[in-house]
């Protein structure tokens, strides 16, 4: 039994049905997957939030290892003591802010609506730690993190992501040897709220200087490094209200 | 060989050495460039795409009677974008520390050429089996080249491997940098893959002056 495939009646119908088998088992996957996803994406969250606390496994210079999954949930309740949400000049408490999508309230500040704006509170050793939460653009799409300060605007830790960045070079952001230039640098200069910036010019690689606003940038990744100094900088500046009313406190 | 006649076998092994997709063919580079800067990248890579290929292979070929050929193409991509969003779904549910390693790549894969060009040039026209060893095979010949260009890529560039430091520490200046050695920050970029690339091919072709083509 041969098949005529050269028919344009046979490619179309076999065009359909390869489209409604391949969509069907799609969806199916997705649907049956979904749960277990999202779970992982919200553990992988409190995770981030605790890494830059300091709250994580890290052992010397190696790399970065979160606590575990099995114990994030409990710790996260442990080390958190408030989830705040700032929306204009309101503050309120809601204990799923770290649920918030950034990507959304982004969006729906362009449409000229209120932006729900996530910070958590957290203590650890009787210290308290503001974290807020980033988001920005880098060479090939997203990057965002989190960023810990304490309440003399001393960063206290950081933690980066990305999309899609270039193994080997923009995604060593999220390498420990990156993150950690970030400890103890501050995020004021003469009392501005200016970030830290991603600085090439290597006047300073062992990142010693902790007043210069700036840490060493990663070789062959500048684009990538401008974002985060971009996404620093914007997330700080949104912030700014909040962060001055903690710093006078 | 046992099991594999010395024809299949052939399947797994010419890929490897004298028919290299990227070496021999030239296929399949622009991955090559993109992912080598890391030992691991280059790793996960092979190990995706020698996945990739040998189910896409097996699924063309069964299909191979019965897919229209005006559209032969498109179905090629819609079988490796399924088989990518699969694995990449199932990852993300049950391994989702490695699926992130991995989510940069299945763009990469779906695009990669010599998926394509398997499934057009030996899927189409030979049985599941030969077609599940020459999927394997080229796969493992792509990423055979893929992780011998990482590992030079991270060793000279970064003095790591996997991210250990083998070579020592450069800022603290112990190992081989307290004798002034410099890390090569130009063997991160893309031309360097390349240049490696040129080399292997070199040396190949000069082991065996019968790959040369003729002018």
């Amino acid at each position: 039994m041969a098949i005529n495939t050269d028919k344009n009646t046979y490619t179309i119908a076999f065009a359909a049905v390869m489209v409604v088998i391949v969509g069907a088992l799609l969806a199916f996957l997705a649907s049956a997957l979904s749960a277990k996803i999202s779970e992982n994406e919200r553990l992988e969250k409190q995770q981030n939030i605790l890494y830059a606390m300091g709250v994580n496994e890290n052992e010397g210079s190696g790399s970065v290892s979160f606590i575990g999954t099995d114990k994030v949930a409990e710790a996260f309740n442990t080390y958190i003591k408030y989830q705040l949400v700032l929306e204009g000049d309101k503050v309120t408490s809601n204990d799923a802010a770290y649920l918030i999508d950034l990507k959304k309230e982004e969006s729906n500040a362009k449409a000229g609506k209120t932006r729900r704006l996530p910070v958590f509170v957290g203590e650890k050793d009787n210290k308290e730690f503001y974290i807020i939460p980033m988001r920005g653009k880098g060479l090939w799409d997203a990057i965002w993190g989190f960023v810990a300060v304490d309440k003399n605007m001393i960063v206290q830790g950081v933690y980066f992501d990305h999309k899609g960045e270039t193994p080997g070079l923009g995604a060593n952001i999220k390498q420990r040897y990156f993150m950690d230039d970030f400890i103890g640098e501050s995020i004021l200069n003469n009392g501005n709220y200016v970030g830290i910036s991603v600085a090439k010019g290597n006047n300073d690689p062992a990142n010693e200087l902790k007043t210069d606003n700036e840490v060493d940038a990663l070789a062959g990744a500048t684009i990538t490094g401008d974002g985060v100094s971009a996404m620093i900088k914007q997330s700080i500046s949104l912030y700014k209200p909040f962060l001055q009313t903690i710093a006078s406190n | 060989m046992g099991i594999l006649s010395k024809k299949d076998a052939a399947l797994i092994l010419d890929p490897l050495a004298d028919n290299n997709p990227i070496t021999i063919q030239v296929l399949g580079i622009c991955s090559a460039l993109a992912i080598t800067a890391e030992l691991e990248a280059s790793i996960v890579m092979a190990v995706s795409v020698l996945f990739v290929m040998g189910m896409g292979n097996v699924v063309i070929s069964l299909m191979r009677n019965i897919i229209p050929s005006k559209i032969r193409i498109i179905v090629q991509l819609v079988v490796v974008a399924t088989l990518v969003i699969v694995v990449d779904q199932v990852l993300k549910a049950f391994a989702y520390e490695l699926s992130k390693t991995l989510s940069v790549f299945v763009g990469l894969i779906i695009t990669n050429c010599i998926i394509m060009g398997r499934f057009e040039a030996f899927a189409l026209a030979n049985g599941p089996k030969r077609s599940f060893l020459d999927g394997i095979g080229n796969a493992a010949g792509y990423g055979f080249i893929l992780v011998v260009i990482g590992f030079f890529r991270e060793l000279l560039g970064s003095g790591t491997l996997l991210g250990i430091k083998v070579l020592g520490d450069p800022i603290e200046k112990t190992g081989l940098y307290a004798f002034g050695y410099e890390n090569n920050g130009f063997m991160l970029l893309s031309p360097m893959a390349l240049i490696v690339v040129g080399i292997i091919i070199w040396v190949q072709r000069s082991r065996n002056p019968a790959l040369i083509e003729e002018n």
